[in-house]
């Protein structure tokens, strides 16, 4: 930057953001506190912030009440098989239309979009039915299959957005040196679309772990992700504040160390490349 | 409008088999095709047979505790969910959360990233501070906030209201609908955020200095320069967010289920009750529909708009 920035106003805009950045994150530490206080201190009025018996009695609680790492495993199997589920259709998909556009290509990808514009109300009742006729009501395979297509929009137009800042020339030179299409995808592309590939994963992987409606409209117990699994909290007994800490702050923690690696990836694929 | 999903993709499916389109050869065209078919028919699929059903589910008299009566009743559904007073409430309610949420998440979010577009000690830090709550799972948010927060007897605001004197607020009792929308803007701020810090830190510096030479101060700086720089980012924050605000659920079940009364249910709540609680079949399915359309006016203005972008 050009200009001189006078110390002191750069010490008072720390100072707001700070306290507004510790405000906004608040809620997240105030959980994660609580997760190793005791049911007693977790209520405790005043509240205690760092002075309190430090445990982890509510970790081992959660696991033995009920089957934590079952819907831990649960979430990790549904959003990574749906997310390497919808790569393996999109990858193809997204070759395509970066490398052999047409004139209908931005239609097709426009097309795309509005699939993700649905409500989902606006397909639950025909889902569910089908879901039940066919067995697949809390299954895993079930919650993979929806969950990949309602991000196949997303992950076919991030990766479009990655492929087409491939430069085109490497492949005519590929194939000018004789390399059939498929190995031209297998030598030359993938290696280039690593990266851009490993960002819509990361990505993909946030939304599938975070989303809400259809988990918890699909599952109950068996299939349940921690999104499920966590709402049984919403009709508690006793004491739980520490216990429901405890089990928030496992189900986040993970997705949180993701998020903040996928900042950038974030505002591109989110608003489908309009804001970079 | 919900036919325009369903005439809109017929068409472009039927362009695409049919191949409109010309490239290099006929062989990479048509492997090409190949290689975008399972997205293409997968995606059809996904939107035209579960929309189709709820179609005609919701043309029947169909709920799921009286199986084998089924009959078909024309737009009787719609009439019964459109003159619903529920179906009112829902609709004010929706609007008002999908408002509030809006009002507060573009006005903090332009805030929030002039703020963290001036130089300070530790950006980055403070940057994942605020993004943080984004990348919450929504029924973590919903909880953490009624439990530990607007609890009237354990919750922090209620010993911040003693504190000061006041009475504790039972808040998801006396304002839920003004709970839901605290919890939702808390996931939705950090978004905004990020999007107009992205833009706005692609704003030229010199056009800045420029104006600043030229004697403006700071307000008219941010009226005619930084403001007009964020439309477009302001824009698709609208756009975007409507989309996912519309459809908010989770933190509805988790928290208030809608009540008390209807004070809080949102019309996709109102649906998946009918559908999921009183086992309504056809009237949920006229409700979907009814969504879908409103869902759609929205989409109409986002992929115009981010069409053009493409073509810029």
């Amino acid at each position: 930057m050009a200009r001189k920035v006078s110390t002191q106003r750069k010490v008072a805009f720390t100072g707001i953001a700070w306290t507004i950045g510790f405000l906004m994150f608040f809620p997240i530490l105030w959980t994660f506190l609580t997760s190793f206080k005791s049911e007693g201190d977790a209520i405790a009025s005043p509240p205690v912030f760092l002075v309190f018996n430090w445990t982890l009695e509510n970790y081992h609680e959660v696991q033995s009440r009920s089957d934590y790492f079952g819907h831990f495993w649960n979430s990790v199997v549904i959003s990574f098989g749906s997310t390497l589920l919808g790569l393996l259709i999109a990858i193809p998909a997204a070759w395509a239309m970066a490398f052999s556009p047409t004139k209908r290509t931005k239609d097709v990808l426009m097309w795309m979009l509005s699939t993700k514009m649905m409500p989902p109300v606006g397909a639950l009742i025909p889902i569910y039915l089908i879901f039940r006729d066919g067995g697949l009501l809390d299954s895993r395979i079930g919650l993979v299959v929806v969950l990949t297509l309602i991000n196949l929009p997303i992950i076919v137009w991030m990766l479009y957005t990655y492929f087409k800042e491939i430069p085109g020339e490497i492949l005519e030179a590929a194939r000018m040196d004789g390399a059939s299409l498929m190995k031209e995808v297998i030598y030359v592309l993938t290696p280039m679309a690593v990266p851009g590939i490993a960002s819509t994963l990361l990505l993909n992987i946030i939304l599938a772990w975070n989303e809400a409606f259809w988990t918890l409209n699909l599952t109950t117990s068996n299939a349940a992700p921690l999104t499920t699994f966590i709402a049984s909290y919403s009709s508690p007994e006793g004491l739980f504040y520490a216990k429901l800490s405890a089990a928030s702050t496992m189900a986040i923690a993970p997705i949180l160390i993701l998020g903040w690696f996928s900042q950038k990836q974030l505002v591109r694929g989110l608003t489908f490349g309009a804001v970079k | 409008m919900a036919v325009r999903f369903l005439s809109a993709s017929v068409l472009y499916l039927s362009e695409y088999i049919l191949g409109a389109a010309k490239m290099a050869t006929i062989h990479t065209r048509s492997v090409a095709r190949l290689m975008m078919a399972p997205s293409v028919i997968l995606l059809f699929a996904w939107m035209i047979v579960p929309l189709g059903m709820t179609i005609y589910f919701s043309l029947l008299r169909y709920n799921l505790l009286m199986p084998g009566t089924e009959e078909f009743t024309g737009l009787l559904n719609y009439e019964f969910f459109l003159t619903d007073p529920a179906f009112f409430d829902a609709l004010k309610n929706t609007l008002l959360l999908v408002g509030g949420v809006l009002a507060i998440s573009v006005i903090g979010g332009i805030l929030m990233a002039l703020l963290l577009d001036q130089p300070m000690f530790g950006q980055g830090i403070v940057r994942i501070l605020v993004i943080a709550p984004f990348f919450i799972m929504p029924t973590v948010a919903a909880l953490v906030w009624k439990n530990m927060f607007m609890n009237p007897v354990n919750g922090l605001f209620a010993w911040l209201f003693r504190l000061f004197g006041a009475q504790p607020l039972d808040w998801l009792a006396v304002a839920p609908l003004t709970s839901v929308v605290i919890i939702v803007a808390w996931q939705w701020l950090p978004f905004a955020t990020l999007i107009l810090l992205t833009a706005l830190q692609s704003l030229d510096e010199e056009q800045k200095e420029a104006a600043e030479m030229d004697g403006a101060g700071p307000i008219s700086k941010f009226i005619y320069i930084t403001l007009p720089h964020m439309a477009r980012a302001i824009t698709v924050v609208v756009l975007i967010e409507t989309i996912f605000l519309l459809s908010v659920f989770a933190e509805i079940l988790v928290t208030t289920n809608g009540g008390p009364g209807t004070q809080s249910t949102n019309i996709t709540y109102l649906v998946y009750t009918q559908a999921l609680l009183q086992f309504d079949v056809g009237g949920a399915s006229a409700g979907g529909i009814v969504a879908v359309v409103l869902a759609n006016i929205v989409a109409i203005f986002l992929i115009r708009m981010i069409g053009k972008n493409l073509e810029a």
